[in-house]
């Protein structure tokens, strides 16, 4: 995407140049464009074996993939999803935004930056690799539920209690370097309220990052001690307790779903007010929410468990929490709507899937919602209810969230505009897509069928049908995507410095495409400037 | 004009279920009500939060509509400047606080009553274990196992599925009418889930801890329902259906039961004192390993690579035979070999032992007798 | 903004996540704590009674509540195990022994651990056992018997409303019958 050949490798093989560039480089923008490819890589794998879950799951009976396959895929796209496409691209737009959003001239901590993306190609090689081991892959679900895990796991266990500890120090690393970066790298008069959202929602993710990454390399820990060393922590013959796991575990969990929002959250605040043109609505408050829900997030892990066996007072006091949890993110959906109000907005394909992250997300707000109400919980929890829940923060949430930033900032990136009109083809592709994959299985899981199956009784296979049609068509959908995104690179209209008409903000003042370099001297900012 | 499917759709597909009124129909759609007092109010409690959801949703998705139809360029060229109100945020902060604390109080009396286990009539322990159910009558003291009893042929598209395809079992748990029923909920080997919609019962079963749940059922019928945590290769394989019958008639079905236990009791006896040629034991095990161990080990005796290995040639079964019946008795501990004890009688334990080190590549020419595994317990 | 600022707030917060990654072992301790006093999935005390906890308990009164005992043998667990007593009626406050029966079907001797569970969760920390052969492991030789008590008082604090307690055991494989060795490493968690 960076269109600036390196002129000091000049005299090696052009080759060993390409390579030598891409491993050793410390510059965010590159690095930033290193964290996209992979993600957009393993989007692709993991999609692939979505479709192919899809494809078991379009008829009852077994067809395609035996029972002990169908795990391993489940397991692997839940990981890859989480840990490979999503996180790797909200650090992947960090690395790109954040320095050229403050008017820094890169991360503070550039080689660390080098370091914690080439972990995660080891991490996800080894993850992956672990298909084709004796015993196959990990074969327990993203939640990876002691004992299954740790006592009937397979051998490739290791491979995945590994993987996972790259990865954890690979996002604490990057967390740092983010933090260090906004504290220590803001422009002169860039003051905290004054950065932009993206900055603010990344800030808070990070030290969510930095809090409960450790805590999922702790219980990974335990697991592999309690497979190899004779500990018990989740044993119950030795005195452990499995549903300390769970505890344990979702405490890195919940605020991992924050994590996996939040920045999405931001790139929706910067993109609505430049398509309303119109500053965004209520910017204090967004903040505040945002921290709100930072906080919220680490007291509410219970609600992954109510039907563990919790005591009264424990179920009653994690729903009144966790429905809590709507208030700020409600005041955030209004206020995206109070700056959409008596603007004067335009629809360019950031614009829309922007639009689309904030009715899809509050679609599986309100289902989280309801999910709350632990009474129906009961009858929610473990279904398809939840998968559509979860699928709806997060596809239409992260996933178009960031598809939203980059539609919008891959102009600024690569200095070409995207097709407008194959854009909006893949954004209406992708909404049919995603609502008629996810939406039936709000119907499947209030009928009766449970997550993680591979087969299904006969009452639930209209649905089914349905969801591995759109689920066919959404991975299809994406094929266009890669194409809408090579096609500009390549070649385009060329974009202007200011990209946007509306958009406002550091990144748009320096030229299209951004140089290798920026802010070499720090640009000032106006002490009546504003966000 | 733009506008977006996503919401459009889904508000009008909710629309769309609302309004018909076929009751059939609309449980396709929805949560259905069950049947005991304790699944209507969480049903309705379910119920409730959709419409504040769907109510609110018309409410912000409208104004957003409205909006982007309103207030795009080309009908609203010069934007508003506004860019902040204190007034409004209070607002919007408050009143969807007022909403989750209206919804929260039915929420919290349902909660105290499904967590009221007090004042049972009877007590039923459910045990999970990879990938079956047992059921205990505490009062009674009688127990069974309940398997899934949807043929292979079925699952792997051989023969057309059934009506309760995977959801069909061959000792239902049978529950009299208009008892409170106490369930205690626990596992063998990982954490299961006993779930029955129909009920709102879900329970987890959790290794070496009881949980507890009740409920109490007004109607006789058949119910079925599915476990609802994954616990490993046939997690889609362990159905649980439940037969509610009157007060009396279960009675007389315990009676039965026991009967029944004491007949198999007879029976055993009979089977210890008989000397059974191979050709018997050969038919019997054959039965009995389609039946329980094909899951794992394959009707070819080949297994499924190191986790399931392969019993044709394996050192357990051309191996000593107390090895093998030991293995097969008492299981391995953390693995999904389990204990064939309890759940088999010495003649099928016997017969299967039988079977084992006879077929495929494994010619011992062993015969094992009931009575040796008898002697074994 | 200088490079010295980058390196402390790099350490301080290198020092956060490292500092997360020992609370994730500290909420293991922290956990077994919260259990105890609120009585979260019914894990109850493998430890004696200390006698000033019972000592204070009141003068027995007429309440009466039922304990239901149960028993299981967990996979590869070749003992027979249970209760001779399905449950009993007892006084809060007052002294009781409840006897369960094992018998090892194995032809080679073999140590279990027993791991007690009680429901409601709640109750949990209102049972008080004063001896339970659940406080260490136990062995049996090839096919031998062997009763094993349990003497516990209920706390007489014990909330109103519960009536009925479920007091499970499951007993554990601690020796390796394969190798037909001890490995009684694999409970050292108790302490």
């Amino acid at each position: 995407m960076v269109a600036h050949a390196q002129t000091i490798h000049k005299q090696r093989h052009p080759l060993l140049a390409f390579a030598a560039r891409w491993l050793f480089t410390t510059n965010h923008k590159e690095i930033g464009t290193l964290y996209l490819w992979l993600s957009f890589g393993l989007f692709f794998i993991a999609g692939s074996m979505a479709m192919l879950m899809r494809l078991e799951l379009f008829e009852p009976g077994i067809q395609f993939i035996d029972p002990i396959f169908y795990n391993q895929v489940l397991t692997l796209h839940g990981l890859l999803m989480v840990f490979g496409v999503v996180m790797p691209a909200f650090v992947g737009l960090a690395n790109w935004q954040i320095p050229m959003m403050i008017g820094a001239p890169d991360m503070a901590l550039p080689r660390m930056n080098n370091f914690s993306f080439w972990l995660l190609p080891f991490a996800f090689a080894m993850l992956l690799s672990t298909i084709f081991m004796e015993g196959g892959a990990p074969n327990f679900g993203w939640t990876f539920y002691a004992p299954l895990s740790t006592t009937y796991g397979p051998p490739s266990t290791d491979f995945f209690i590994l993987g996972v500890h790259l990865m954890g120090i690979s996002s604490i690393m990057g967390a740092i370097n983010i933090i260090v970066t906004i504290i220590n790298m803001r422009a002169p008069g860039m003051t905290y309220m004054k950065m932009p959202l993206f900055v603010w929602t990344w800030l808070i993710t990070a030290f969510l990052l930095i809090m409960v990454m450790p805590v999922l390399a702790g219980v990974v820990t335990m697991m592999l001690t309690d497979r190899h060393f004779g500990t018990s922590f989740f044993d119950a013959a030795g005195g452990g307790d499995p549903v300390m796991f769970q505890h344990i575990f979702w405490f890195f969990g919940h605020p991992e779903v924050y994590i996996m929002i939040l920045p999405g959250f931001g790139i929706a605040s910067q993109i609505i007010p430049t398509f309303a043109r119109k500053k965004l609505f209520g910017y204090r408050s967004m903040v505040y929410a945002t921290i709100s829900i930072a906080v919220l997030s680490f007291v509410v892990w219970g609600h992954h468990m109510f039907t563990t066996g919790m005591p009264l007072f424990a179920e009653l006091l994690i729903m009144y929490l966790t429905m809590l949890i709507a208030v700020p993110t409600g005041v955030k959906v209004f206020n995206w709507v109070a700056t959409m109000w008596r603007g004067s907005m335009t629809f360019e394909t950031p614009m829309l899937f922007a639009i689309g992250f904030v009715m899809m997300f509050t679609i599986g707000g309100f289902s989280g919602l309801m999910l709350a109400l632990v009474p129906a919980d009961f009858q929610y929890h473990d279904t398809y209810f939840v998968v559509a829940h979860f699928h709806y923060v997060l596809y239409p949430g992260a996933i178009f969230g960031t598809m939203a930033a980059v539609y919008y900032w891959l102009p600024k990136w690569c200095g070409n505009m995207y097709d407008e009109r194959l854009g909006k083809i893949h954004f209406w592709l992708a909404t049919i897509a995603v609502n008629l994959t996810f939406f039936p299985m709000h119907f499947t899981g209030l009928a009766g069928m449970p997550r993680r199956i591979p087969d299904y009784s006969l009452q639930f296979a209209d649905f089914n049908r349905m969801s591995s049609m759109g689920a066919w068509l959404l991975g299809l959908t994406q094929v266009l995507f890669l194409y809408i995104v090579i096609k500009a690179i390549r070649k385009g209209a060329k974009a202007t410095d200011q990209v946007w008409e509306g958009a406002e903000g550091l990144e748009w003042t320096i030229p299209s495409p951004a140089p290798l370099h920026t802010f070499q001297t720090p640009p000032i900012i106006a002490e009546d400037a504003v966000h | 004009m733009t506008s977006l499917a996503g919401g459009l759709k889904s508000g009008l597909c909710v629309l769309i279920v609302w309004s018909v009124p076929h009751a059939a129909l609309a449980s396709k759609f929805n949560m259905r009500p069950g049947i005991t007092e304790m699944s209507v109010r969480v049903q309705q409690i379910h119920q409730m939060g959709l419409w504040v959801c769907i109510i609110i949703g018309l409410l912000v998705f409208g104004v957003m509509f409205y909006s982007m139809f309103a207030h795009r360029r080309s009908r609203n060229p010069v934007p508003a400047t506004f860019s902040e109100s204190l007034t409004v945020e209070i607002i919007w902060t408050l009143v969807p606080i007022l909403i989750l604390v209206a919804m929260a109080i039915p929420a919290t009396t349902a909660l105290r009553d499904i967590e009221d286990n007090e004042d049972s009539d009877m007590t039923v322990l459910i045990t999970a274990s990879q990938w079956k159910w047992h059921y205990k009558y505490l009062d009674s003291g009688i127990s069974f196992y309940s398997n899934i009893a949807t043929p292979q042929e079925q699952i792997d598209n051989l023969e057309p599925k059934g009506e309760y395809y995977l959801l069909e079992v061959d000792n239902p748990l049978v529950l009299p009418t208009n008892k409170k029923i106490r369930f205690l909920v626990t596992a063998d080997d990982v954490i299961h889930s006993w779930w029955l919609p129909d009920f709102a019962v879900k329970q987890d079963a959790i290794p070496g801890f009881i949980n507890e749940a009740w409920t109490r059922i007004p109607v006789t019928g058949i119910f079925r329902g599915q476990c609802a945590e994954l616990c490993g290769l046939k997690h889609a394989y362990m159905p649980i259906v439940v037969d509610v019958r009157p007060e009396a008639e279960f009675d007389a079905w315990i009676e039965s039961q026991r009967i029944a236990a004491e007949l198999a009791g007879e029976a055993a006896v009979a089977a210890r004192a008989k000397t059974w040629t191979m050709n018997e034991l050969l038919t019997i095990g054959e039965a009995t390993f389609v039946k329980h161990c094909a899951t794992c080990h394959e009707r070819d005796g080949m297994g499924q690579g190191d986790k399931y290995p392969a019993l044709s040639g394996s050192e357990i079964a051309t191996g000593a035979i107390e090895d093998h019946l030991g293995r097969v008795m008492e299981g391995k501990a953390d693995t999904e070999m389990q204990a064939w004890a309890p759940q088999l009688s010495d003649l099928e334990i016997a017969a299967v032992i039988t079977y084992e080190r006879n077929s495929w590549n494994n010619n011992t020419d062993d015969i094992i007798q009931p009575i040796t595994v008898y002697e074994a317990r | 903004m200088s490079r010295r600022d980058n390196k402390k707030h790099t350490l301080l917060l290198f020092a956060l996540a490292g500092g997360m990654f020992g609370f994730a072992f500290a909420l293991v301790p922290l956990y077994d704590v919260i259990c105890e006093v609120t009585g979260l999935n019914g894990k109850t005390s493998t430890q004696v009674a200390l006698a000033e906890e019972i000592e204070g308990f009141a003068v027995p009164s007429d309440r009466s509540v039922t304990i239901e005992f149960l028993a299981r043998a967990a996979r590869g667990m070749p003992w027979e195990f249970r209760p001779l007593e399905q449950q009993m009626r007892v006084q809060p406050g007052t002294m009781n022994v409840a006897i369960f029966h094992a018998r090892n079907r194995a032809r080679i001797a073999v140590i279990g651990q027993a791991v007690p569970s009680v429901s409601p969760g709640r109750a949990a920390r209102y049972l008080k056992k004063i001896e339970c052969f659940c406080f260490e492991q136990q062995k049996l030789p090839a096919g031998g018997e062997m009763d094993m008590a349990v003497s516990f008082i209920i706390d007489p604090d014990l909330p109103a409303d519960i009536s009925k307690l479920t007091l499970s055991y499951t007993m554990f494989l601690v020796s390796d019958l394969a190798a037909g060795s001890d490995h009684a490493q694999m409970a050292s968690h108790q302490e």
